[in-house]
């Protein structure tokens, strides 16, 4: 074969002025998804619904202190538990020295990873996992943990950054020291990690500033929230081979830090991954996969681990509480002059938290010639910081956002004008280096202010309107795509993303198009780690863009052979015949896809196509949302009235779900803003570890979410494509907090901003006043 | 071990029986015993409405009720939704919708919004988010499963005239 690969071709395409007007047959329409019948029957299989021969049941032990060192551990009576088939601790673990892996969107220190699974000397966190039984039903092993005995000297616990980050707070590991540019401090503390990006003269910038506002923000944890809990089966086989079924949003990702925790080469593990119940980036780091797997080795047959919704909530993936400074000045006109920002993030229990998204995105959105950002990464005794849907520039953009907010309000400037004023675009530069390509920030502006919604006026008393823009990258990395041509005409695409919310089809869709089928006549199947080749999670927005882009190489991979097909049976050269229209051509010669395709066999056998793909260099997705909100003022409570969310998406492949993207982080985001938060005793433990406390929103609590879908091709995608999945969670917040203002005049600055906040604050407002 | 009780039921209009222990909730015996993982376990707690079966004309978490307290009743689960050769009308909305993304929580929406039109084939909007309020999503922000709700009461009415 003489394609082409991804590198060789152009990494950029140029789609003219015209852009998202160009005609396609198949992008931009809404096929119903190609798992869709098995999900809504009731059949589709999801890791906790696989049964196998000889199947067992593992329970997790877990600590009930914040933070305490472990003396002892007694596992005998669980042992002697009838139907108890094996009790593992840390020291069933292969001891790992410090390794930084590579995990694709992030790295991770493998012997905090290895620790996170089971804790070695201390637990840090009340859930850290202590010890695993596997047994022959859940119940027994449920009954084993109890015949446990750990004893415990528990050690003084922090949760909050700012005390975390003192001098003289104990420390959660005493072999951290921060690293601060390219510099390790001597001393060991909390924060693994203080960033700094700084442009121009800030001092000066706010010199000539004709105002400047400077706030503090404090933010708490939240859960990624997904409705299937954590599971993993792992089946340690007698020759050696691993082979895990799992819930998770990149099964290479959790073969290979199985495969460094266990000390095993990667290709002895195959990952299976289930269909997967929501993830959000929670579902990247492994909990559960090198614990099954030790067990299954321990007693010979196949563990099945799930996890409680209490253990979701205490030992897996909430994202950061932050507590953040910031400061912007601006001349009289709106211009922003210069901008600071100070962030501490926690990150839970192990260095590594999301202050560098933070840091990045902070300032994102508005050109400020003269800018610092100091981020903090720090300690705290919570579970281990995950990703979380645009992980760290939710509570920025709470911060900067609120502030743009006050700016307008102060200067008397649409909040609206004040964004355009200062947008960013194609050739800005982000305070921490890269510029710009095209982006369509000022498109999203644009589509905001010409919307019914801005347009429309809001009436009656305690109701107010607010605005917030919000931005995230789309990180390229590596996809791969195998596609057999079937004999019918139809195409078998087999791909290594797992599908959370319809990329099946987005794929398909593409490869679709590439070949001029209709979006039925592609079959996606996700496959094992054994079956496609390496592709990193689906995270970073990244998935419709890059797997998609193996799609249509693969695609192009196939027209090309098929050419050469058709040149055989017209005895003419290959580069003789032409492809336009879903039609190979050559002279008044013509075949289908579907005519050649049943001729492949006599001319030397299957096409399949193939594709490598690792675009480089991130894009970027912004967008804008606006939000009515009514406020009890006896209460606090706030209700939402009306929801338009507005996002740039290069080109929608699928525009439902495209829309079901924005409308999801929305409602994340409305979530975050007013009521979910991990609730801390003064012991450190979390008190509302169960959805009924946590209280996410329920479907009473809202109205409809509108979209506005802006579409400015991505000059890195063949269509255009930017992803679109995490950008909308990014600016609810302050979008919420600038409404409530709107409706009550006082601002809150503390995330959630639940009905005793808004209360006090309308109270303050009126002892003020 | 405990002894196991015998249990008589009728479940997507076939007699079904089966041996449970007296701990192991409906939702266990119909996923671990009778192999209908439809229903899904999101929290265990009735907090989710993952597992949501119709018992006796009622919607009910089946993670809050025990196998042996089924003696004698009639379940609909997911799996006995669609027809031999359809889906039925709220499945082939939530298709059409897009009302579903990672689909855990969607055999459970589809049994509760069943349960609620069979009652009240014409239900506003409210009606609708009253009614599915004990069903959580993560993923859609509700928008496109209640509109597939209306879209299927509309269907039915439809389909009724």
């Amino acid at each position: 074969m003489a394609t082409k690969t991804p590198h060789e071709e152009a990494a950029t395409w140029d789609h003219g002025a015209s852009g998202s007007a160009k005609k396609y047959k198949v992008l931009g329409t809404r096929p119903i998804r190609h798992d869709g019948v098995d999900k809504v029957t009731g059949r589709a299989l999801y890791g906790a619904d696989i049964q196998l021969t000889g199947l067992v049941h593992g329970r997790i032990l877990r600590s009930p202190h914040a933070h305490a060192r472990i003396k002892s551990i007694d596992y005998s009576a669980a042992e002697k538990l009838p139907g108890v088939l094996a009790v593992i601790t840390s020291h069933d673990f292969p001891n790992l020295k410090d390794k930084m892996a590579d995990l694709g969107e992030g790295t991770v220190n493998l012997a905090d990873l290895s620790a996170n699974c089971l804790a070695h000397e201390k637990v840090l966190y009340k859930g850290h996992a202590v010890a695993a039984v596997a047994a022959v039903n859940a119940h027994i092993a449920e009954e084993a943990l109890k015949l446990i005995k750990v004893d415990y000297e528990p050690l003084p616990h922090l949760n909050w950054v700012l005390d975390a980050m003192r001098e003289d707070a104990p420390l959660l590991h005493d072999n951290v020291f921060t690293s601060e540019m390219g510099k390790l401090a001597k001393k060991p503390s909390n924060v693994p990690v203080h960033l700094h990006f700084e442009t121009g003269d800030v001092e000066k910038g706010f010199a000539d500033s004709d105002i400047v506002i400077e706030r503090e923000f404090k933010t708490a944890s939240v859960h990624q929230g997904y409705i299937e809990p954590h599971v993993s089966i792992a089946h340690w086989n007698r020759d050696g081979h691993i082979t895990i079924w799992t819930s998770t949003q990149g099964s290479f990702t959790a073969r290979q830090q199985t495969a460094e925790l266990l000390l095993v080469p990667v290709s002895s593990i195959k990952v299976i991954p289930c269909e997967i119940g929501g993830g959000f980036g929670g579902k990247i780091t492994v909990y559960l996969e090198p614990v099954a797997a030790i067990l299954s080795r321990k007693c010979g047959r196949p563990v099945k681990m799930v996890m409680n919704r209490t253990e979701c909530f205490e030992a897996t993936g909430p994202t950061p509480g932050s507590f953040m400074r910031l400061k912007l000045g601006a001349k009289k006109d709106g211009t922003l002059m210069a901008g600071e920002a100070w962030l501490a993030y926690d990150a839970g229990a192990f260095p590594g938290g999301m202050i560098g998204p933070g840091c990045m995105c902070v300032f994102s959105c508005y050109e400020i010639p003269n800018a610092r950002v100091d981020g903090y990464d720090v300690l705290v005794n919570k579970p281990k910081s995950a990703a979380y849907r645009a992980p760290g520039a939710t509570q920025a953009a709470f911060a900067c956002e609120s502030v743009m907010d006050e700016l307008a309000e102060r200067l008397k400037i649409d909040p609206l004008e004040l964004r355009l004023k200062n947008a960013v675009h194609e050739g800005s530069r982000r305070v921490d280096g890269p510029v710009y390509p095209r982006i369509g920030f000022i498109e999203t502006l644009e589509a905001a202010r010409n919307s019914d919604h801005w347009k429309s006026k809001l009436t009656g008393p305690n109701r107010g309107r607010g605005i917030a823009s919000g931005f995230w990258f789309n990180i390229g990395l590596k996809s791969c795509a195998a596609a057999n041509v079937n004999a019918d005409g139809t195409v078998t695409l087999i791909e290594g993303s797992t599908d959370i919310g319809g990329s099946r089809t987005s794929i398909a869709m593409q490869l679709a198009e590439t070949l001029g089928l209709k979006a039925h006549d592609v079959h996606p199947q996700v496959a094992d780690t054994d079956s496609v080749g390496y592709t990193d999670v689906t995270g970073g927005s990244r998935v419709t863009f890059a797997t998609g882009l193996a799609a249509y190489h693969a695609g192009l991979d196939i027209r090309q052979q098929m050419q050469a097909r058709a040149a055989i049976l017209w005895e003419c050269k290959s580069d003789q015949v032409t492809w336009e229209d879903g039609l190979f051509r050559h002279g008044d010669k013509t075949f289908t896809f579907r005519e050649l395709a049943g001729k492949l066999n006599q001319t030397g056998g299957p096409v399949v196509g193939r594709a490598s793909v690792d675009p480089e260099g991130p894009t970027n997705g912004f967008g804008t949302h606006i939000v009515d909100v009514e406020v009890d003022p006896d209460t606090g409570k706030v209700t939402i009235l009306r929801y338009t969310a507005v996002q740039d998406a290069g080109k929608a492949i699928h525009p439902s779900y495209v829309e079901g993207q924005m409308q999801g982080g929305s409602v994340q985001g409305i979530g975050w803003a007013l009521n979910e938060e991990y609730f801390y005793d003064d012991q450190g433990k979390m008190r509302n570890a169960s959805y009924l406390d946590y209280r996410m929103p329920t479907a009473l609590d809202l109205p409809m979410i509108d979209t506005i879908i802006v579409e400015v091709p991505n000059p890195a995608h063949p269509f255009g494509v930017r992803g679109v999945g995490e950008t909308p969670i990014v600016a609810p917040p302050a979008a919420v907090a600038a409404a409530i203002h709107n409706a009550i005049g006082a601002r809150l600055f503390e995330l959630p901003m639940a009905p005793h906040r808004v209360w006090a604050a309308i109270r303050d407002k009126a002892t003020a006043g | 071990m405990v002894k196991k009780s015998h249990v008589a039921t009728t479940i997507n209009g076939e007699a079904v029986e089966f041996l449970c222990e007296p701990r192991h909730s409906l939702l266990e015996v119909l996923r671990d015993t009778l192999h209908l993982t439809g229903a899904k376990e999101g929290c265990n707690n009735g907090n989710c409405g993952a597992c949501t079966v119709i018992l006796n004309g009622v919607p009910v978490n089946s993670c809050l009720v025990l196998g042996v307290e089924a003696e004698g009743s009639e379940i609909t689960t997911i799996e006995g939704i669609a027809s031999e050769s359809h889906l039925h009308p709220l499945q082939q909305c939530f298709l059409e919708d897009a009302a579903l993304q990672c689909g855990i929580c969607t055999p459970g929406f589809i049994v509760a919004a069943k349960a609620l039109l069979d009652r009240n084939p014409n239900p506003s909007e409210h009606d609708i988010r009253f009614e599915l309020a004990g069903n959580l999503c993560r993923c859609t922000g509700y928008d496109k499963i209640i509109r597939a709700v209306q879209d299927a009461a509309a269907v039915l009415q439809e389909n009724k005239s």
